[in-house]
């Protein structure tokens, strides 16, 4: 199985890839430091995504949709799998070799108020990533802030203030500010907008959506708000318990989403009109621990159209046509 | 939706053009905890202790020149001894009384007069002199040893703290070791190793002192480990992470900061303790040997005359008080800085 990832070659024109990336997290180990069992946080997930695309990553809490932000980042160390960026296999990567790639693929955190060091001022923050990488000369580091924080939204006169002087949507103005200071071609937002209240939220979706045209930047957008996703994303890949379970262009998926979960989830937007009927198809029970997992596929559990085979064969994740992928038993009938 | 979502957020952001004006300035963290400290009465009366002590240590002799650290008085003073002897001749009894004067070279414990502040002490050195010199030695002396404690014991617990797991053992286990030894009885051993090398009188003290540094860092190892196993798993330090920065400049720019509060409190507390320990070792004649003077040496002329404990007061009383002072203004700032910098204490 290793040797058989190691030869996999990506696709060309892709910026970011992933093949059947695994990450685990000991929970228990013996004295000889043997693992006995594991949390799957993220299970066998593959896409790629081409320079300038967004893609949104949905699925409920807990469904491993941080932990492959990170993963992608090497901020976990994938447990098994490879990692294609710009055509490089960063997967095994050492820190320092990491180092150069790390300017060109950045993150932006959830929460705006813990993701700021408070004892510096956001001149501080922003100039120090621009220092250490050498992205400007040393003389020029100011005016490149204070560029920077003018595209982002922020007044230059902030540029001697402290994060507690701010609130939480411009927080996240310097989060992405921060993120955006190294050029990146890659922004994992990882939930950037769910700690911040909805007229901020548009504010902060619409700054991403234009610092994208403007730098060219691709996102990978982590969200649990599937109208902000549809909202900004070209592709979807919907997680369920650590793995992907339907992957495909946003028209696709919405028009047509194939696997139950993802009919479930759809079903349950909220629509701003009282009078429109919902048929929301409502799942019973809770999701199952991913530190252990049910047998066959994962959703079974929980699906309304499960079958026999479903509880006793994993589910092979196909391509349907035109790039829309799922993972279902149901539809190879 | 997506008509929806761009007519209702324009681009121009409403929020920050609103709450502040670009002439209010906020107080920094630092700012904050300055104000604070100086509304605590008891932090004001440390600090003014302390800054009294510093002046009177290090100013004071170059304003008061009259008399020198080792310089005797040598004006002299006769001392009269009378002696009574009975003596019995064919019945009749003689009693001889007799008085000698005795000239001495040095003018020794004369009471405090215009000449002599304070008085002099048994040997005939001018005590308000020797405090003041005494004052700079335990002073220097404590704050280079909480320097050295507080920069090694930032390094190793920054290193324990940050890396963990085998390099964080190690680290820890060392630190249980220094922690089990005791203090006094390897201070006798050193310092009589440092008696039979004959190193300099004046140099011994900072001799000691660097051993006193290196079984007193792990307190302050400990304590910083603590504050960064919880700080580093804080989301900016995963942003630090995340922006390729390498592990000294995440240890010593993002991490040793935040816990500069508690380093803070810690190093004024441990200021006091350490003039303590000072005295305690010259006391015990194992810091600074005679003719230099520090508080304790001071104190310790009590061991050599019980008379001098008695009725000789001005010679020993006023080292005591001076290191009463110093220890109480270190330990009021500390405590006044510690409230100052909780967090949770804001008003």
């Amino acid at each position: 199985m290793a040797e058989e990832q190691k030869n996999v070659t990506p696709a060309s024109d892709s910026l970011l890839e992933v093949h059947h990336l695994r990450k685990c997290f000991p929970l228990k180990k013996t004295i000889t430091g043997k693992v006995t069992r594991e949390l799957i946080a993220v299970d066998d997930v593959s896409f790629s995504l081409k320079a300038g695309e967004t893609l949104g990553i949905v699925g409920e809490s807990g469904c491993g949709k941080t932990t492959l932000g990170r993963a992608i980042l090497k901020l976990h160390q994938p447990t098994s799998g490879r990692i294609f960026f710009e055509g490089q296999d960063i997967t095994d990567y050492t820190s320092s070799q990491m180092r150069e790639i790390r300017k060109k693929m950045q993150i932006i955190f959830q929460d705006p108020y813990s993701s700021l060091p408070p004892r510096s001022t956001v001149g501080g923050i922003l100039s120090e990533p621009v220092e250490v990488h050498n992205i400007v000369p040393k003389d020029q580091v100011k005016e490149y802030v204070l560029d920077l924080m003018d595209k982002c939204g922020l007044r230059s006169y902030y540029y001697e203030r402290y994060p507690h002087e701010f609130s939480g949507g411009q927080r996240q103005r310097i989060c992405i500010a921060r993120a955006l200071s190294v050029n990146p071609k890659l922004v994992i937002c990882d939930e950037p907008v769910s700690a911040l209240d909805v007229s901020i939220q548009a504010q902060i979706i619409n700054l991403l959506k234009r610092l994208q045209q403007e730098m060219d930047l691709t996102y990978v957008f982590i969200s649990h708000d599937l109208s902000v996703v549809k909202f900004i994303s070209d592709k979807i890949g919907v997680m369920y318990l650590g793995s992907m379970v339907e992957f495909g262009a946003k028209e696709d998926i919405f028009a047509n989403p194939l696997h139950p979960y993802t009919q479930a989830l759809f079903s349950a937007i909220p629509y701003p009109d009282p009078d429109v009927k919902m048929n929301r198809i409502i799942l019973s029970g809770d999701i199952p621990s991913p530190a252990n997992p049910p047998k066959g596929c994962r959703f079974h559990t929980r699906c309304p159209h499960a079958k026999e085979i479903c509880k006793e064969v994993t589910p092979e994740y196909k391509d349907y046509g035109n790039g829309h992928c799922a993972a279902c038993h149901l539809l190879n009938e | 939706m997506e008509e929806q979502l761009k007519n209702n957020a324009p681009e121009a952001n409403e929020d920050t053009d609103t709450p502040l004006d670009q002439n209010v300035r906020l107080m920094s963290p630092t700012r904050m905890v300055v104000r604070r400290f100086f509304r605590s009465k008891l932090s004001i009366v440390g600090l003014v202790m302390i800054v009294g002590l510093f002046l009177f240590s290090f100013v004071g002799p170059l304003i008061y020149t009259q008399w020198g650290e080792i310089e005797l008085d040598e004006s002299g003073k006769t001392e009269y001894a009378t002696a009574e002897t009975t003596y019995t001749v064919n019945g009749v009894e003689y009693t001889l009384h007799q008085t000698t004067e005795k000239s001495l070279k040095d003018n020794f414990l004369a009471p405090p007069s215009a000449e002599h502040i304070l008085g002099t002490d048994n040997e005939g050195y001018d005590i308000f002199v020797r405090l003041m010199y005494g004052g700079r030695i335990s002073l220097i002396v404590s704050f280079i040893a909480v320097f050295l404690i507080t920069i090694l014991g930032v390094f190793m617990g920054g290193i324990a703290g940050f890396f963990g797991g085998v390099v964080d053992n190690i680290i820890m286990r060392v630190c249980d070791v220094l922690i089990c030894l005791p203090g006094i009885p390897i201070l006798l051993i050193i310092s009589t190793i440092l008696d039979a090398s004959g190193i300099d009188a004046k140099y011994r003290i900072y001799l000691l002192m660097i051993y006193l540094t290196f079984i007193s860092w792990p307190g302050t190892a400990r304590l910083v480990r603590g504050q960064i196993l919880s700080l580093r798993e804080q989301e900016y330090m995963v942003a630090a992470e995340a922006m390729g920065y390498s592990a000294p400049r995440k240890i010593f720019k993002h991490l040793v900061p935040n816990v500069m509060p508690q380093l803070i409190v810690q190093m004024s507390l441990s200021l006091g303790s350490m003039i303590l320990y000072e005295a305690t070792l010259s006391y015990l004649n194992l810091g600074v040997k005679a003719p230099y003077a520090a508080w304790g040496t001071m104190i310790n002329i009590i061991s050599t005359n019980q008379d001098i404990l008695q009725n000789h007061l001005n010679v020993w009383v006023p080292a005591g008080i001076c290191i009463v002072i110093a220890v109480l203004g270190f330990n009021f700032v500390g405590d006044g800085l510690r409230d100052a910098l909780d967090p949770k204490a804001r008003r």
